[in-house]
């Protein structure tokens, strides 16, 4: 079982890209579990046709401690299993913790045991790694690959660099590894050999270079993945090809963040500060 | 005092008044106690910590040892690992303890830190020495209770230590539970007495109920050895006694070993003693003593020479889940009626398992888990006992109510027994058989009209 966290800048498209990819795995006959670690528990919606999922917190509030895996766990497009973390309303609590207790109580009722063969396991993190409870799906015997969502807008390739930092911080005492950037395009200037030149500094990989289709917004709107809004598309070919990328991928890397001035001087070199 | 209890009982669901349990890390600190050469740590503020080795020295009337990651506002926005590497720096340069048995405090908990990548980093800096030990358990307060800690810490020592070496060695492994230092006693002069190899983790006799010497030992000559922990991994079996506190260690040591594991229950009472001698004899293959025969027929006269005084009693009973369990057990084999039941630890198994112990003789008993003491008395001051077992915090509703208490479990702050006598065990069942007789009879000598005030019972 490959146990994948995919991370990065709130609103880069993190939940649209792991569902679309997944849908693509998924009809390759992989068998995979989507956790969305996010309080807003919108990582699953397009692979459950807009059903809105109850969350495992607020199972937990409801029912109490005793919870089955099929009161917090729905089946989704192509065979796929949807876990919604969920977390508390803006403003109040922890949303941090809020995800410690859902994976705890995932591994107490067996999802990732054998008998589920599972072939994939994607975490779906919200924004940056800003506190311990955001780093728990990448902590040691958790998920081992990360794949960083971006774009070529400097706040998102900034965003990438420090999330960088956090994997740095537990790859050197675990097993977690970065994969590559998923380049989810926004139509700036040289955006693809500028993602390509940073994942090259990172010491890793652009794994693929998703371009922008209003295909993707359509199928959003229609709450289902590319795949199965239209299997027949070109942006449906392109969730395919970044999940063979993914399926396929040998390239797992300890990151070498960069500091300020020389993510500055990659952004000046590519046309971006004039 | 309590006089002020309503008699109406209204639905509460947030609100625990009096609850019937406490932290997690206090079960944590004290499982830790049960190895040797150990030192307690908890990763959060100094006040848990304080709080939690007090707690302790009151029940346990000896000093408690434990270290803390001594947070600050600064520990809880940047996280623990600053302290923590500076903790274990200092406590092996100073204290120079075996094993530093780390458990992690509410704010550690919410704050999120990863305490295994903690200790991992230490040992890769040279901070631990070598055949020195860092284990670790998870014990968030807002889940579980003391006995879910105690559960965990015993869990991680099986995590970090158990394993299969030489192939199985001749012997037994006993998980005693959350039980006193003067059970574990009993317990090991039990299979001492079978002729018996066993290993107990943890074990806090020689720890926790120690003779004054005059001489301070930080880590006095009990406790189960890092070497026996590492041994259980070789054993025949686990006996694991109770469902709550050592069944998860046992499972784990199942896992990890292939080690069978035994499920019985805490040792209290006559059914559920013969239980324990039945395990350990069909384990071990030995034969059971005439010394062991003769304790249980000596309970059974005793049982039956004052069946006439508990027959037919009303009893509230209020305690940890593994205990009351199995309390309740020898409370129906004295024809008793434990009519209200509760804990304040949570667990739908200890409702069902105290519902089928009593379904028979005592069909409307209400038993409750997650339950607080608040509630046992306004069931009290609704419908009386007769008798109320529990912790010293049941002394409150005792003295409303003009109930005798006899005091079991944990915590005893205000008598000494506890560390006199087991409560596990033939010899252990009459030990509570005598205090329920004496509170009992007691208040009758005191109370009673002249005409009934007999010399001869």
């Amino acid at each position: 079982m490959r146990k994948i966290a995919i991370y990065g800048k709130g609103g880069i498209g993190k939940s649209t890209t792991t569902q679309n990819t997944v849908a693509g795995l998924a009809e390759m006959g992989m068998k995979v579990m989507v956790v969305g670690c996010d309080p807003k528990a919108d990582s699953t919606r397009l692979l459950l046709g807009g059903m809105s999922q109850r969350s495992v917190l607020d199972t937990l509030r409801e029912e109490g401690e005793d919870v089955e895996l099929s009161d917090i766990r729905s089946a989704g497009f192509a065979r796929t299993l949807c876990v919604e973390s969920g977390g508390p309303e803006p403003g109040v609590g922890c949303a941090g913790r809020g995800i410690i207790t859902s994976i705890n109580m995932l591994e107490q009722l067996g999802a990732y045991n054998d008998s589920e063969a599972l072939d994939y396991v994607f975490y779906d993190v919200l924004g940056d790694v800003v506190c311990g409870g955001f780093a728990m799906p990448i902590r040691d015997g958790k998920a081992e690959e990360i794949y960083i969502v971006c774009s070529g807008e400097m706040m998102a390739m900034y965003a990438a660099n420090n999330i960088c930092k956090g994997i740095l911080k537990f790859a050197q005492s675990g097993k977690v590894r970065l994969g590559g950037l998923i380049c989810n395009s926004r139509k700036v200037d040289n955006e693809r050999e500028m993602i390509e030149a940073f994942a090259a500094k990172l010491g890793t990989q652009m794994i693929h270079f998703v371009p922008r289709d209003n295909d993707v917004q359509r199928a959003e709107i229609n709450r289902k993945t590319v795949i199965e809004w239209d299997a027949k598309c070109h942006q449906a070919d392109e969730y395919r090809a970044l999940a063979t990328a993914i399926n396929t991928n040998k390239m797992f890397v300890i990151p070498k963040p960069l500091p300020i001035p020389e993510l500055e001087g990659l952004l000046m070199q590519y046309g971006l500060y004039n | 005092m309590l006089n002020a209890t309503p008699l109406e009982i209204k639905p509460r669901e947030a609100l625990r008044i009096n609850p019937a349990k406490t932290c997690q890390p206090i079960g944590a600190m004290y499982a830790a106690l049960g190895i040797h050469g150990c030192m307690p740590h908890s990763h959060g503020s100094q006040g848990c910590c304080s709080y939690h080795r007090s707690h302790l020295t009151r029940h346990y009337k000896e000093p408690v040892i434990a270290t803390s990651s001594s947070f600050t506002e600064g520990a809880s926005v940047f996280g623990g690992l600053a302290n923590l590497t500076q903790a274990l720096n200092n406590i092996f340069t100073i204290y120079n303890p075996d094993v530093v048995a780390v458990h992690t405090t509410c704010l550690s908990e919410v704050i999120g830190d990863d305490i295994p990548m903690m200790i991992k980093k230490s040992a890769e800096e040279g901070i631990i020495p070598a055949g020195k030990y860092v284990i670790h358990a998870n014990t968030p307060s807002f889940v579980g209770s003391h006995i879910t800690g105690f559960a965990s810490m015993c869990t991680a020592m099986v995590r970090y230590f158990s394993e299969r070496r030489m192939g199985m060695r001749n012997q037994i492994n006993l998980v005693p539970g959350y039980v006193d230092p003067v059970d574990m006693r009993e317990l090991k002069r039990i299979t001492k007495e079978m002729k018996i190899d066993s290993i107990m983790f943890p074990d806090t006799s020689d720890v926790l109920d120690l003779p004054q010497t005059g001489v301070y030992h930080m880590y006095p000559k009990g406790g189960t050895t890092v070497d026996d922990l590492k041994s259980t991994g070789d054993s025949m079996a686990t006996l694991a006694l109770g469902h709550f506190a050592s069944h998860p260690a046992a499972t784990e040591l199942d896992e990890k070993c292939g080690v069978p594991c035994a499920f019985l229950e805490l040792p209290i009472g006559l059914s559920q003693t013969d239980r324990l001698i039945h395990a350990l004899r069909n384990y071990a293959g030995v034969d059971v003593p005439d010394s062991i025969t003769q304790e249980r027929g000596r309970l059974i006269d005793v049982m039956s020479d004052m069946h006439q005084y508990f027959h037919g009693k009303r009893v509230a009973v209020a305690g940890d889940p593994d205990h009351v369990i199995s309390l309740c057990q020898f409370l129906v084999e004295l024809d008793m009626k434990p009519v209200y039941v509760i804990t304040g630890s949570p667990g739908n198994h200890f409702e069902n398992r105290v519902h089928e112990i009593l379904k028979d003789q005592v069909p409307d008993a209400m038993i409750k888990q997650n339950a607080d003491l608040f509630e046992l008395h306004q069931w009290i001051k609704n419908s009386p006992v007769d008798l109320i077992i529990g912790n010293s915090y049941c002394k409150y509703i005792a003295r409303a109510e003009n109930i005798p208490a006899v005091r079991f479990g944990f915590p005893i702050l205000d008598r000494m027994t506890h560390r006199l006598f087991p409560t596990v065990g033939y010899s252990g069942a009459m030990h509570l058989l005598n205090k329920i007789v004496e509170v009992t009879f007691d208040k009758r000598d005191r109370e009673c009209p002249e005409e009934l005030f007999e010399l001869v019972q």
